[in-house]
């Protein structure tokens, strides 16, 4: 009721002034910009039996490097806490927290037992003086201790903002060494914010480009093992793959799902000319989308399936177009000036993102589906190939440094253009593909 | 041969540049390594031997390079291609695959397709002055090979190109 009662409020902004109580619940409007964090703690989760306690304060870690890391939120040191919170079933001591200008509370509850893990928790307003929500519990085993504290995390952004949260999610992406010349690719998945990295091939082909089906489990991706681009679907479960068979000397590259997982969309290479096609995966059989003689690939469905937007330099260079997911004539949706490539729609729909180059700049940017309200969002030597996060708020995507040691690492960007950051991988990275937010 | 002494030096200069550094590694690629494949001795097989892989490489001349974000061959490309041509004729137990590459000043898809433009645009010169298309097969690194790593204009030139790697096909 309450959760309603503060979903319905509009939103107010955020004092800047430290010290002046609240006068509105908490929330923050994601749309307008936040320019304040808004300030949180997470105190040690409370350990329940002996031996909970590390496991207590690693949950505590991941929630707050989760919220602190969207830019939205601004964790208050422990070492600043008046008090600490040491029974999870007590009830908050609200001025301690307001003195030190608190305005949310996450606190927890930790029971390990073998293998398994139980994680209670609750999100406190303390200018309001009330819980938020209701607490919430979630039980998984200690190896996937990570995915609780991103689950918490979830729901205390989910609270907070009234949209869906995106910690609980993975990224497949190509992990790159060795120099320009020589660079060894191979597909590697991870958590979002970089931890527990799994390779999922070797390095011994070139690999590009992984797409997530749309429920996570499997990973569309170009490879030259056969000394020719083909497109493979891999089982991320099981690590089994197999080729997406293409026409006898043709090359295919640029796959990606469309929004029912069983069909793809991708560009196949015969002669000199790129065009896109449409796949079952079941039954192989393909569709030709577009016949123009020009370059047409990087395609990305409407979230509803109705519609492909792609690239086309078919009016002399690089744009954007629109078309049935039938194919059919295409509108051209850019008309700045430079080259605008690697479209991908938004999971809101309302959004395309895409990489734009100008005066020998790249950037990531975004604009609306009818061509409108173009924003860029970074501006560096090589910016390349976005991905959206599942709640279509943040933006990862690869940037590639100049000269003889350049090297391509991922990023992260707000979709206001604030908040970018560097996403830790243990080698190079690009290529990146956000899954949506697991089950 | 029907090739300028201009042109000879300026394609010997390139295989020079490139000699070390060839466009596959690892070995999976499906093509042979270009010096691979004769053993009877020292002379043959090597640079001097005109009916080697190596020859090909270092005196036909095995790329044309391009113009930014352009697929047509130059005249001197041209020039490159009739030599390659001749030389298929007179060697004809050697298949290709003609690769086609592009610089890092583009996206990876586009340019999987700009290099695809490339490399079929000298296949199609080289099926123009007679060497039969079933010998000849194309691939398109887009920009994940280059040979130089410097950012400037002077790398981004020579990794704009199409190179025509030898297999020894029909005969094995």
């Amino acid at each position: 009721m309450m959760v309603r009662f503060l979903a319905a409020v509009l939103a107010m902004m955020l004092s800047v002034s430290s010290g002046f109580a609240q006068s509105g619940p908490l929330r923050i409007e994601i749309t307008e910009g936040v320019i304040e964090p808004l300030p949180f703690a997470t105190p040690n989760f409370v350990a329940e039996n002996a031996g909970s306690a590390d496991m207590g304060a690693q949950l505590a870690r991941v929630v707050a490097a989760d919220l602190q890391g969207t830019g939205l939120f601004r964790e208050i040191p422990a070492s600043a806490f008046v008090s600490g919170v040491s029974d999870f079933g007590a009830a908050v001591n609200y001025p301690d927290w307001r003195a030190i200008n608190a305005q949310a509370l996450v606190t927890g509850a930790v029971n390990v037992s073998g293998n398994n893990v139980t994680v209670k928790f609750r999100l406190y307003d303390i200018f309001s003086g009330a819980e938020l929500g209701q607490g919430l519990q979630f039980q998984g085993t200690t190896a996937g201790w990570r995915r609780m504290a991103h689950k918490v995390a979830d729901a205390v952004y989910s609270r907070i903002t009234g949209e869906s949260g995106y910690f609980d999610s993975r990224v497949v992406f190509v992990s790159e060494s060795g120099p320009k010349n020589k660079r060894a690719k191979r597909l590697a998945v991870m958590d979002y914010d970089g931890a527990g990295v799994k390779y999922l091939t070797d390095s011994r082909s070139i690999v590009l480009a992984p797409r997530f089906s749309p429920t996570g489990d499997r990973v569309l991706y170009t490879s030259y093992e056969t000394g020719f681009p083909r497109i493979y679907v891999l089982d991320v479960g099981s690590v089994q793959r197999r080729v997406l068979e293409s026409a006898q000397g043709s090359s295919s590259f640029a796959p990606r799902f469309a929004p029912n997982g069983q069909t793809v969309v991708y560009s196949q290479a015969t002669g000199s000319n790129t065009d896109i096609y449409t796949m079952d995966v079941n039954t192989g059989r393909t569709t030709r989308l577009t016949s123009a003689p020009s370059i047409e690939t990087s395609p990305s469905f409407s979230p509803d399936g109705s519609q492909i937007v792609f690239e086309s330099d078919r009016s002399g260079n690089q744009q954007l177009y629109v078309m049935s997911a039938s194919g059919g004539e295409a509108r051209r949706i850019s008309f700045g000036e430079g080259r605008y490539g690697t479209p991908v729609w938004s999971p809101r729909g309302d959004l395309v993102a895409f990489t734009k180059q100008s005066k020998g700049r790249f950037h990531i940017g975004v604009m609306r589906v009818d061509g409108s309200e173009e924003r860029l969002l970074t501006a560096s030597f090589l910016d390349e190939g976005p991905t959206w996060s599942p709640n279509g708020r943040v933006i990862m995507f690869h940037r590639e440094t100049q000269g003889a040691s350049g090297r391509s690492s991922l990023y992260s960007v707000d979709i206001t253009g604030r908040n970018l950051r560097p996403v830790q991988t243990p080698d190079g990275g690009s290529d990146p593909s956000w899954s949506p937010l697991q089950k | 041969m029907k090739i300028t002494t201009k042109a000879l030096l300026i394609v010997g200069a390139l295989a020079l540049a490139a000699c070390t550094n060839p466009d596959r590694f690892g070995g999976d690629g499906g093509a042979l390594d270009p010096n691979a494949g004769v053993n009877t001795g020292v002379v043959a097989g090597s640079a001097n031997d005109p009916s080697s892989a190596a020859y090909f490489q270092q005196a036909v001349g095995d790329r044309v390079l391009f113009a930014v974000d352009q697929s047509s061959l130059t005249a001197q490309g041209q020039a490159t291609l009739d030599g390659q041509a001749a030389w298929l004729t007179t060697n004809a137990d050697y298949t290709a695959v003609i690769e086609g590459h592009a610089d890092e000043q583009g996206t990876r898809e586009y340019n999987i397709g700009l290099g695809n433009k490339r490399a079929d645009a000298a296949r199609s010169y080289l099926i123009s002055k007679g060497v039969p298309a079933n010998r000849l097969q194309i691939v398109s690194y887009g920009k994940e090979r280059p040979i130089e790593v410097c950012s400037e204009e002077a790398c981004y030139a020579k990794n704009r190109r199409a190179v025509t790697v030898l297999a020894a096909g029909l005969t094995g």
